[in-house]
């Protein structure tokens, strides 16, 4: 049978049924699924398409930020409350993507892809997940990328976060060999809050240097309570590597994504465009 | 499966069209509706040759299932044209050598049309951002920036 | 920006031209702004099919079976095609032109030889249905060893990719593993020359990734006749191809192309013709077969491989005495358009310099990569580049201007090239020349001067003694260092030879120094000063210039 489409309303409804149904996956802008079907990969099974508007609220007035998973790229950009995540949702696809890539779809883009996410990780997001028919449950970004790894996450609704400290706070950087754009070499998100000129509660994330976007540990535990200065970032540039296990693509070698980290994260560190 | 029927606006005129389920818009314009002008590229979001305007926002036609469509108004490249009339766009695009195979340019001048819509004195900056998603293989892009950064400067000239 | 630079060759020229010089609107470009341009895809027909190939996943294996009935019971397909349903499943596209042995399957039967070689078609009502039947068919494989490398696949014992041709390289003028160029004695040249120097130069292949991917829709027509809507960029040559594939008479194949959207050499392969015509055969409605993205990424031809080894020996003064090239080209596991893209690249050695020895061998190989063709600068661009590299190095090595090297040793009219032709129309000196003012790249008052219609021919013009070998025999690798022979040379340029009349060559001053210029790293004090080109023949004659004639390959007299 071909692949079949069902528009509900409900996300419970959705919810209920990518759990009962394992054919059937959520559809959200259509630019990994969609895909799958033209190239042959997905020849049967249920597209869902959820119309709740749930899924399309954007709450980024406040200190905490809650944002729909079938928020687009565009939505993003035109938010005024938003401008930490400008550099991000540009960095995918041309404007004719982001019309349709959602915040949500990204978040299962398969590496090299997914550098949204990146930033998600780095602002130390959590989603809010329907799983079955039960009622939603909110649960760290990290753990959710790791379940997705092993294949079952449910259904995103919505993800969650503080909104960066300053203006300065938060750095992205997008790293692909086509200008303007291409697929990520790869990523590097940054939230560098300061206390007195001291790096307070670090956090680094890489996209494509790993099976998911994935927390740089040791380069963050580097930055602690340290000055931005020129010995902290030789510090964390040779703290860079570790954790990482990046694939060979037809984008970059692993040996080249492993050469060129250090020096990009150098760079977004000291404020130098990369 | 079912077919599904969708109304939807195309350059203007209502259509009702009967859609597989996970048809695309692509698939549909094209083949259902014998407007040719969007083009298959690449079926996953890389090339741009299939680029429409859906309600006025760029929109990949090969990546958008047509039963999201419903009720929308649609604008290919064939509908750029006022009768024997072309879009500013389209004179630019001859004047300028804005073409080699005319493969990419339906897709370029929609992606074009929706970034002079919202911002009539782009910068080259933003004319290159804009048509970011769409590849030429053939031109080197210059003589298409060249081309919309005239269309706008004309279109301007004409409004004051 | 244009420009026209009337004040070279002005009196070989004629200037009433009505077109080149002026604006004029493409007559095609209405048409691709208002979308009105029609490529292969864009024609509607009722009851159109769509057909899907299964592709190989391996590299090299033999085909065990091959069970199609899920397949064919699978909802929308309208029929499958197997090898056995090809009226002439063998071809060489170069066959038009009897040129090499049919060595390529439509679908493969026994073996596949690459990975993505096609091996059943799948034929459906729509295209969702027929990729979703390709996924049905069960092909069971014997994996076989593989060989990637150029150099590897010539030695003996190595694994056979193609057994028409089982020593994995194509056979030239049924006598030798390789293509030759001789011309002189590089050994002995080698042996007198001021310095020897050997590189090696590599490239991958390349994907020509134009936005429309390959494919033909084919339908019946009147009288029994097929109408083909084609991608393919030799229009006649694809109507050819599918004629002798499906053993048809092509008066019975109504083609229509020529509007191809991106092909720079990657649509002359006939990749979707024959198996979409076949399919309008046998289903009797029109068939449409199109690469996907992925399809034409991986398994359409690039542009293949290329490994040059290039050896040369230069003396202190600049000049360019011995230069051996040997090349190999990456076939990929058939032959389509490599074995020509192989003459083409040694028709172009040594570059466009003049030098008196002159050893070519080059290499078609077959690997278990995808099948490699034609793209722009089809077996020329890489050993160019070879060559323009090896020629920097050797110039840093003389401590000689890499500009001014260049035209130390480049062809002027009537020199006698290594293939025995006599070069006219050379422009290369006046090239380098206007790169190197529009650069402001310093000159030597000799470069300058130096003209590509003066100081050419006489000795320039002789054949020397050439020695010729038979190594390389097809069949026996170890004939490869067969002893060398010597043949006698010719005798110096043809009296009919046009040619403009030969100014007394002034012998040029030593050779500025470059140290007070800013932009290329100075050259040693030392250095020595360009030596005078061979002087000129004395009675040359000056026949009559046809201005037209000289940048048009199609008046030039063959000679």
């Amino acid at each position: 049978m071909p692949v079949n489409v069902r528009i509900v309303q409900g996300l419970q409804e959705a919810a209920g049924i990518l759990a009962s149904d394992r054919g059937a996956q959520l559809l959200g802008g259509g630019t990994l699924l969609v895909r799958d079907i033209n190239e042959g990969v997905m020849t049967e099974g249920t597209l869902l398409r959820a119309v709740d508007p749930v899924l399309l609220a954007m709450n980024t007035g406040g200190a905490r930020v809650e944002l729909g998973a079938g928020v687009t790229m565009a939505m993003v950009l035109a938010s005024r409350d938003l401008p930490y995540l400008h550099a991000a949702a540009r960095g995918i696809g041309g404007p004719a993507v982001r019309t349709t890539a959602t915040i949500g779809g990204n978040l299962f883009a398969a590496t090299p892809y997914g550098d949204f996410t990146t930033a998600l990780l780095a602002l130390d997001a959590v989603v809010t997940l329907h799983a079955g028919f039960g009622g939603a449950r909110v649960m760290p970004l990290v753990e959710m990328l790791a379940n997705r790894a092993r294949g079952g996450v449910g259904l995103v609704a919505s993800v969650g976060f503080s909104r960066p400290a300053g203006a300065d706070a938060f750095r992205f950087v997008k790293v692909a060999r086509v200008r303007p754009k291409g697929v990520s070499v790869l990523s590097i998100a940054a939230h560098l809050p300061q206390n007195g000129g001291r790096i307070s509660g670090a956090r680094i994330a890489y996209g494509a240097m790993g099976p998911t976007p994935l927390r740089a540990k040791a380069v963050e535990r580097v930055l602690e309570g340290r000055t931005l200065d020129a010995a902290t970032i030789a510090a964390a540039k040779s703290a860079a590597l570790e954790g990482t296990q990046p694939a060979t693509d037809a984008i970059a070698s692993e040996w080249y994504r492993r050469e060129v980290l250090p020096v990009h994260l150098g760079r977004l560190l000291a404020g130098e465009t990369s | 499966m079912a077919r599904m029927p969708v109304q939807f606006r195309l350059n203007g005129s209502d259509r009702a069209v009967f859609v597989e389920p996970a048809e695309t818009l692509l698939g549909t314009i094209r083949r259902g509706l014998g407007d040719f002008a969007p083009k298959f590229g690449c079926g996953q979001g890389t090339c741009g040759v299939c680029t429409v305007l859906v309600d006025g926002e760029p929109r990949l036609g090969c990546l958008t299932l047509s039963v999201t469509c419903e009720g929308r108004s649609i604008e290919t490249a064939s509908g750029l044209a006022d009768g024997p009339t072309l879009h500013p766009l389209q004179a630019a695009f001859m004047e300028h050598f804005a073409a080699q195979c005319g493969f990419c340019t339906p897709g370029m001048l929609m992606a074009a049309k929706a970034l002079l819509d919202r911002n009539p004195n782009p910068t080259r900056v933003e004319v290159v951002e804009a048509i970011a998603g769409n590849v030429c293989r053939c031109t080197g892009y210059e003589p298409i920036i060249n081309a919309i950064l005239a269309a706008a400067q004309q279109r301007g000239a004409r409004r004051a | 920006m244009l420009e026209f630079r009337k004040d070279l060759f002005a009196d070989e020229r004629d200037d009433n031209l009505n077109v080149i010089g002026k604006g004029e609107q493409r007559q095609d470009m209405l048409g691709h702004v208002t979308g009105r341009t029609r490529f292969f895809d864009d024609h509607g027909f009722d009851g159109l099919l769509h057909l899907k190939v299964v592709r190989s996943p391996h590299h090299h294996a033999r085909i065990r079976s091959i069970d199609v009935t899920a397949a064919e019971r699978a909802p929308g397909v309208k029929r499958v095609i197997r090898g056995q349903d090809v009226p002439l499943n063998k071809n060489t596209l170069l066959s038009l032109i009897d040129f090499g042995k049919d060595d390529e399957p439509t679908l493969a039967v026994d073996k596949v030889r690459y990975k993505g070689e096609p091996i059943v078609a799948i034929i459906a009502d729509s295209e969702a249905e027929a990729l979703a039947a390709v996924k049905l068919v069960r092909v069971s494989y014997d994996p076989l060893p593989t060989v990637f490398d150029v150099q590897e696949a010539l030695k003996p014992g190595a694994v056979v990719v193609n057994e028409t041709y089982p020593g994995n390289y194509f056979e030239y003028h049924d006598k030798y593993d390789h293509q030759k160029l001789r011309f002189g004695d590089v050994e002995a040249a080698f042996r007198t020359a001021d310095h020897v120097l050997e590189e090696r130069y590599q490239m991958s292949p390349i994907e020509h990734a134009s936005t429309e991917t390959n494919g033909t829709i084919a339908a019946p027509e009147t009288n029994n006749r097929y109408v083909v809507h084609s991608c393919a960029q030799g229009l006649f040559f694809s109507l050819g191809t599918t004629a002798k594939i499906l053993a048809l008479e092509s008066n019975r194949l109504h083609f229509i192309g020529g509007t191809v959207g991106g092909g720079f050499g990657g649509k002359v392969d006939s990749l979707t013709e024959p198996l979409a015509v076949l399919g309008a055969i046998l289903t009797g409605r029109p068939v449409r077969y199109v690469l996907g993205r992925e399809e034409e990424m991986q398994f359409a031809s690039p542009r293949g491989a290329e490994r040059h080894v290039i050896k040369d020996g230069v003396m202190r003064d600049g000049r360019i005495v011995a230069r051996q090239i040997t090349s190999y080209f990456d076939a990929g596991a058939y032959t389509r358009l490599t074995s020509y893209g192989v003459v083409k690249c040694v028709a172009h050695m040594p570059g466009p310099y003049t030098i008196p020895n002159v050893r070519g061998d080059a290499y078609c190989v077959f690997t278990n990569r995808v099948p490699a063709t034609a793209m722009r600068g089809f077996g020329v661009t890489g050993v160019d580049f070879s060559i323009e590299v090896q020629m920097d190095k050797l110039a840093h090595l003389v401590g000689i201007d890499p500009m001014e090297f260049r035209i130390l040793n480049a062809y002027r009219d009537g020199d006698m090239k290594a293939h025995r032709r006599v070069a006219h129309n050379t422009a290369l000196i006046e090239c380098v020349q206007v790169v190197a003012e529009k650069v402001n790249w310093p000159l030597s008052e000799t470069a300058r001067r130096a003209s590509s219609l003066s100081g050419g021919g006489g000795p320039r013009a002789a054949i020397p003694p050439t020695v010729t070998d038979e190594s390389g025999r097809i069949g026996r690798p170890e004939t490869r260092q067969a002893p060398p022979q010597l043949t006698p040379g010719a005798a110096p340029l043809p009296a009919h030879q046009p040619r403009p009349a030969v100014p007394v060559y002034q012998p040029p001053p030593a050779h500025q120094p470059a140290a007070a210029l800013p932009n290329y790293p100075a050259q040693p004090a030392d250095a020595a000063p360009l030596p005078a080109p061979a002087p000129p023949v004395p009675n040359a004659p000056a026949p009559p210039q046809h201005g037209a004639a000289r940048f048009s390959s199609v008046f030039t007299r063959r000679r």
